[in-house]
């Protein structure tokens, strides 16, 4: 993918508009991911945060185009990677795609690692796919990586196997992998939920550090607002398969304006503040994605809802600096001055 | 709650350690070693506060809990709770008094039985004792259907929903249902092993609202364990900041992140991230190199010296005690002697 693009362009290393994944189940259409568009420029961490079934997942494995078919199946909009359009690309340049271009870090890395092959012989499988190298320059690389995401004595702790490995070293080494590959966007879905606070600030520390060194952007699924106030340049809220909002990180913060996202940050217990009595809280449950009627998904949950909220879909306004919203208490013919 | 009651110690636990015995040999079982999960560990808990333990994964914040339950058999140590020494009382004793120790779990998915309804499932420990011939002879089958209702709608649940499955309940619900059974003896006392770690943020702090609530109002006691330790220190009157095995340091929670003093508690809150983004730009962060170590082995110095920053030659070969710096805090390391 080596064409003769002015690199102006390929500030926006990757660009999703209006992106559509939605599930056919028993029990209807789950639209996980409904009409989703955001920009990740070269260089730049961006975070995307929401609860559980928000379609966080799912927004990176349609990027990847690893969606499970069925159920699944990328109905609309459009992925482009410097200006190409993964959602077209061929099985042969997908495979191209995956690993040299863009990697992934999962979750739980027991999922990702063979438990019957010993890390060697994984790494240095991956590395090959990617890169030609003789199996000994790929062990040499696999030893590199390792020692830079700090496992101690990694010339012989790579011939272990994965149960062999604490899971704070196990994230390592699958962050170790993904970078061996030096792709230009590495996806790291939760990469350190399961992890302690302390292997966890390693862990980010160390994803920061290596993608700074090696000019990767970054997108960090995470449901941990303190991880994403160190971690990201910008942030993408999002809530029943829509984004809700979209801001620089210090915006998001100092000026939370969509209600879940202020209700969200407030409701956090925070170590550096003084507390008493009782949290914020925003009552009610999530919604199901099936069948979403055409409305505010959060309104049942909404102290400011209004009748409009309750029958259409927020349009997205620009609040000026890359910070957007999509709430009906910022459409201006709308607003009946109900604060 | 009358004033005079509120320092009355409930729980006192001294010396507590439970060792997990590994064997090895298939026909001939050898012991060849032990999980040293929890190795000796003292605190009090006084009536009507909570006291947080937090830590990392493994350092036997479950297990602790657990022995104070009776669950386990305490290697050695003992737990008294109310005057009655649990681990030594006779077994009618014990059982009695366990009835005002009740627990809730973590995995709201895990904890309750799929195949029974929320009434039997909120019912259950009533209907435990009752079958035990220890409750009240009023408690007929009537009064537990009604304070099935009545826990119900104490802890937000709708009543209606009286015989459903738990697998049709969300998260927070479920968890809702497990702290709905844990009141139903009316204990004094409740271990909360990580009750929110496995919510979403927003589910979270409704539960937490909850126990703060059903605290005020039921004078309730608590235990609470969790691994954020903004929310341990939300929730708690006092902390207990434990490693390996050990508490490291005990401190009334507002003094804890003003002034932590042990080098582990100054770590864990130095990685606890905070969702300011300018603050935590400004931040220093101390990054401990390692993992924790394995429980596996006696250890004849500081727990806490194999990723200490702070270690001194002392600390190699000697445990430190235990030591009160001022009325409400105390810390295990030679750098306060
Ligand atoms: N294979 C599948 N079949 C059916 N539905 C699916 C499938 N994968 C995901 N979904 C649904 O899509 C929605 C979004 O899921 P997704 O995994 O993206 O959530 P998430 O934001 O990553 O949540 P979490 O924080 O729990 O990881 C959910 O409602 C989920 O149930
Ligand atoms: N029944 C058991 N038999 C043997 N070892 C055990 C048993 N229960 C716990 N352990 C071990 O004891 C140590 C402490 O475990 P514990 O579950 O108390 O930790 P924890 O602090 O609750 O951790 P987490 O945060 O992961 O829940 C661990 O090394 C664990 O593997
Ligand atoms: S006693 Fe020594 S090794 Fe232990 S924490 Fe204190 S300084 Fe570190
Ligand atoms: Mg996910
Ligand atoms: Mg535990």
């Amino acid at each position: 993918m080596t064409n003769a693009t002015s690199p102006d362009t390929y500030k926006r290393l990757l660009e999703v508009k209006g992106l559509q994944t939605y599930f056919k189940t028993d029990a209807g259409i789950v639209k996980a991911v409904d009409g989703i568009s955001f920009t990740l420029n070269k260089g730049e961490t961006l975070g995307i945060v929401g609860e559980s079934g928000s379609g966080k997942s799912v927004t990176n494995l349609s990027i990847m185009r690893l969606i499970p078919s069925p159920p699944g199946k990328i109905v609309g909009g459009e992925v482009l990677f410097e200006g190409k359009d993964i959602l077209k690309l061929s099985e042969g340049e997908l495979r191209h795609l995956r690993g040299n271009d863009i990697s992934m870090i999962f979750q739980d890395p027991m999922t990702s690692l063979n438990p019957f092959l010993r890390i060697s012989t994984q790494m240095i499988e991956t590395i090959r796919l990617h890169q030609s190298m003789s199996r000994r320059e790929a062990l040499a690389k696999s030893i590199e990586m390792l020692k830079l995401v700090g496992i101690p004595a990694a010339e012989e702790r790579i011939h272990s196997y994965p149960h062999q490995f604490s899971g704070g070293m196990r994230q390592r080494v699958m962050i170790g992998m993904a970078l061996s590959c030096e792709a230009k966007i590495l996806i790291a879905d939760e990469p350190t939920t399961a992890l302690d606070v302390t292997i966890q600030a390693q862990i980010l520390e160390l994803i920061q550090e290596l993608s700074k060194k090696l000019d990767t952007a970054v997108i960090l699924i995470t449901h941990d607002l303190g991880v994403v106030a160190g971690m990201c340049d910008t942030v993408c809220v999002m809530y029943a398969g829509k984004i809700v909002e979209k801001a620089k990180t210090d915006d998001l913060y100092a000026n939370p304006s969509h209600p879940y996202t202020y209700g969200l940050i407030q409701s956090v217990p925070r170590l550096d503040k003084a507390h008493d009595g009782k949290l914020f809280s925003i009552e009610g449950q999530p919604p199901n994605v099936i069948d979403l009627p055409p409305c505010c998904p959060f309104h049942p949950r909404c102290h400011k809802a209004m009748d409009i909220c309750r029958t259409q879909y927020p349009p997205t306004k620009d609040l000026g600096n890359g910070h957007e919203v999509s709430c009906w208490l910022f459409i201006d013919e709308k607003e009946h001055s109900h604060e | 709650m009358s004033k005079t009651t509120e320092k009355r110690p409930l729980l006192e636990v001294k010396d507590l350690k439970q060792h997990f015995p590994i064997e090895s040999g298939f026909i001939m079982k050898r012991q060849i070693g032990a999980v040293r999960a929890v190795d000796g560990i003292s605190f009090t808990v006084n009536e009507g506060e909570t006291l947080g333990i937090v830590g990392e994964s493994g350092c036997g914040k479950s297990t602790t809990v657990r022995s104070i339950a009776q669950l386990y058999k305490p290697t050695s140590g003992s737990v008294i709770f109310d005057g009655i020494d649990l681990v030594n009382a006779p077994r009618e004793q014990m059982l009695d008094a366990r009835k005002n120790i009740q627990m809730i779990f973590q995995d709201p998915y895990a904890s309750l039985d799929p195949r029974m309804t929320v009434r039997t499932i909120i019912a259950e420990p009533l209907e435990i004792y009752r079958t035990r011939g220890m409750l009240d002879a009023s408690v007929t089958r009537d009064v537990i259907e009604k304070r099935v209702e009545e826990l119900m709608e104490r802890v937000g649940l709708n009543r209606a929903f009286k015989n459903r499955y738990p697998h049709e309940f969300s998260g927070g619900q479920r968890q809702r249902i497990g702290i709905a059974r844990a009141l139903a003896l009316n204990p004094k006392i409740i271990l909360a092993d990580e009750p929110v770690s496995a919510l979403d943020v927003s589910i979270q702090s409704q539960i937490l609202n909850l126990l703060h609530d059903l605290q005020k109002e039921l004078g309730l006691t608590y235990v609470f364990i969790a691994h954020d330790l903004a929310v341990i220190e939300y929730i708690s009157t006092r902390v207990a900041v434990m490693y390996l095995g050990k508490i490291m340091e005990l401190s009334r929670s507002s003094d804890l992140y003003k002034n932590p003093l042990h080098p582990y508690t100054k770590a864990l809150l130095s990685a606890a991230p905070i969702p300011d983004p300018v603050i935590e730009r400004k931040r220093q962060r101390i990054i401990l190199t390692g993992d924790v170590p394995s429980p596996n082995k006696e250890r004849f110095g500081c727990y806490f010296y194999d990723r200490c920053p702070y270690k001194m030659e002392k600390c190699k070969t000697n445990i430190p005690p235990m030591k009160r710096m001022d009325e409400h805090h105390e810390v295990a390391c030679w750098l306060y002697e």
